[in-house]
């Protein structure tokens, strides 16, 4: 069996908010027992809304902020049970392309400094060789070997988040964390960056955990997908059959709520409407998360937490769906979906 | 790499020349501008001050004790009977090398105790910050007067004394800019890349906060001109025979009945060169301010 390129074993991150006041600490529970596994050169796509937790899984496998626990692996290599200062040297390995290319590169550098400075890091090349390794990623990313002089503030977004991800790629690291790449970007520009970072994959062979909110995107991308909510990992398995047949009520929804070009189909999809608000993570439900906002949640929802069911066409599902009530047993949660519909 | 594979969309579109906002808006406000001429002009004069001074500043003549300004003495001439004027033209050397000197100290350790201090946080954070509230909380000139009383008097004491004093000043600046650059996505991403603390602070935190840097150095420059007058006025700066703008104005002043001129030319440059270096600062925070948020 080879090596994944990362594997992430039961992941928490924690933020401490203070005290009750009766002395006891706050948690907030941001990711709770995450688990994953990207093979090298392949894609995960991560979604899920804002504040379920999928962010900070992209900036807690490249320890920029502290796991509570769990382990992260890199091809092999550990990166939480290492010091801090050690996580130094495999930052050569992972990379990170943020949201916002209006924030993420330093004002006051050039783009040849911006796209010099990983290689002055972790290569020993001359001056000569560095300037022309930013020539050949600046061609490779489309932007003109001329603009290396020029600083961010001259450039549109899409130009921005291209030098970014030459940044990012310039030392061809096996783990690229894509955090919503796309979704500062005008639409017209997004495809372009798609491609990009498609064109980019094919050529260096690095493996990208993809976290978006835009499920549009994930599915242009990523062959594989997981689905998070309030910090948990609800559904996971190959994009078409989380698409087309989800497994667990929360990825209906979602699914549900990408709108058809065509109103006739429009119409006929059995919408997914979730009620209420995310619930605080400071104080999570019990049993399964989900269960305040399930239109199918049962007592046994409140009571336990659901197990991982597999799902036909691959993947697993955290639901009870499956075992308890209709007893999907691996099977889509569409068939509720065009019952309620059709009553 | 072949770009054949990417979508090449971006062709290469002629950009306006690099867009030096900062100096444009600069140069449109009139009043930093004609400041910085003046202040320029001095500098000038301070330069040139051997072929510009009409006479030797330190030569007495007991026939000339304290002319009234006419032809031989533009401004008159001193108690000993020394050219006011040329004892001006020379003393702008001192008087601006010792505003030079004392921000130059300054910044050497506010600088870097501000964005150790911004940077860090913690309880560095705090022992430095409980130390420069310590410093702050003495009045600059009385803290001056007792350094130099300690160190003896000379000029370069008393700006060393003026450069201790400033010193939190600019280290607050600091810390207060740094600790708002800390939280910037790119220092995050920096740190993806793999940057380490030096790096960071040296390239990515210094160059984000030279903006409020320079304004309150330069402000600065302008107090610490007027601190070494009031130090020098007191006798406790630079020391006979040489003199700075204050050290005129402090053996001018026990004659000002008699003759007033010598006083008045002595505070007006004083406070003419203060208020250009107040001007200038102020006029680079406005243009500054609208370069950081144009930017993005």
């Amino acid at each position: 069996m080879t090596e994944p390129c990362l594997q992430v074993d039961d992941l928490h991150v924690k933020y401490d908010v203070g005290s009750t006041g009766f002395g006891r600490r706050r948690w907030l529970h941001a990711v709770n027992g995450v688990s994953l596994r990207i093979e090298p050169g392949e894609t995960l796509g991560l979604v899920g809304e804002s504040g379920s937790g999928k962010s900070t899984i992209g900036l807690a496998v490249l320890r920029l902020i502290e796991p509570f626990s769990g382990r992260v692996r890199l091809g092999g290599a550990d990166v939480t049970g290492i010091p801090r200062s050690g996580v130094r040297s495999l930052r050569r390995r992972m990379q990170m392309v943020f949201q916002d290319p209006y924030s993420s590169l330093n004002p006051s550098m050039t783009i040849e400094q911006l796209l010099q400075e990983p290689l002055q890091i972790h290569t020993d090349l001359s001056r000569g060789d560095r300037q022309a390794k930013v020539a050949q990623i600046l061609e490779a990313v489309g932007l003109h070997a001329g603009y290396a002089v020029r600083y961010p503030h001259e450039f549109s977004g899409g130009q921005r988040q291209r030098v970014a991800i030459a940044r990012a790629m310039i030392i061809r690291p096996e783990l690229v964390v894509l955090d919503e790449p796309v979704s500062a970007l005008d639409v017209s520009t997004q495809s372009q960056i798609l491609n990009l970072l498609k064109a980019i994959q094919d050529q260096s062979g690095s493996a990208f955990l993809l976290v978006a909110h835009d499920l549009a995107v994930v599915r242009l991308m990523s062959p594989r997908v997981a689905v998070m909510y309030l910090g948990e990992i609800v559904e996971e398995g190959p994009s078409g059959r989380v698409y087309d047949n989800p497994g667990h009520p929360y990825s209906a929804a979602l699914i549900s709520a990408i709108p058809f070009p065509d109103p006739v189909r429009q119409r006929a999809s059995g919408r997914l409407i979730l009620r209420g608000e995310l619930p605080s993570l400071l104080d999570p439900p019990s049993g399964c998360r989900f269960r305040t906002r399930c239109p199918f949640a049962m007592d046994i929802c409140a009571a336990e937490a659901p197990p991982r069911v597999p799902i036909e066409g691959g993947g697993v599902a955290a639901c009870h769906l499956h075992a308890h009530g209709p007893r999907l047993a691996g099977g889509s949660v569409r068939s509720l979906l065009t019952a309620r519909v059709l009553s | 790499m072949s770009a054949a594979t990417v979508p090449s969309t971006i062709a290469p579109v002629v950009l306006a020349p690099p867009p030096s906002g900062f100096v444009r808006r600069f140069c449109r406000n009139r009043t930093a501008m004609v400041s910085l001429c003046l202040l320029v002009l001095i500098t000038l004069v301070a330069v040139f001050a051997p072929l510009l001074a009409p006479h030797d500043p330190a030569r007495s003549s007991l026939r000339a004790i304290m002319k009234p300004p006419g032809m031989r003495y533009l401004l008159g001439s001193d108690d000993l009977g020394r050219d006011v004027l040329s004892r001006l033209i020379f003393a702008s050397r001192l008087s601006l090398l010792a505003s030079v000197q004392a921000v130059s100290i300054a910044l050497a350790i506010g600088l870097p105790l501000g964005l150790i201090s911004g940077y860090v946080g913690g309880w560095v954070d705090t022992i430095i910050m409980r130390l420069n509230d310590a410093l702050m909380s003495f009045p600059a000139l009385i803290l001056a007067v007792v350094i130099v009383g300690l160190m003896g008097p000379s000029l370069s004491n008393a700006m060393t004394a003026i450069g201790l004093v400033y010193a939190p000043r600019i280290m607050r600046v600091v810390r207060g800019s740094t600790l708002s650059v800390r939280q910037e996505v790119y220092i995050t991403a920096a740190r993806a890349t793999g940057c380490g603390d030096a790096r960071i602070i040296l390239r990515h935190v210094l160059p984000n906060v030279t903006g409020p840097l320079v304004v309150q150095a330069t402000v600065l420059m302008g107090q610490a001109l007027l601190a070494e007058a009031g130090l020098s006025f007191l006798g406790l700066g630079v020391q006979p025979p040489e003199a700075s703008w204050g050290a005129i104005l402090g053996t001018a002043f026990p004659y000002m009945a008699q003759s007033p001129v010598p006083t008045i030319a002595a505070g007006l440059v004083i406070s003419v060169t203060v208020l250009c270096f107040n001007l200038i600062g102020d006029g680079i925070r406005d243009s500054v301010g609208r370069m950081r948020r144009s930017g993005d």
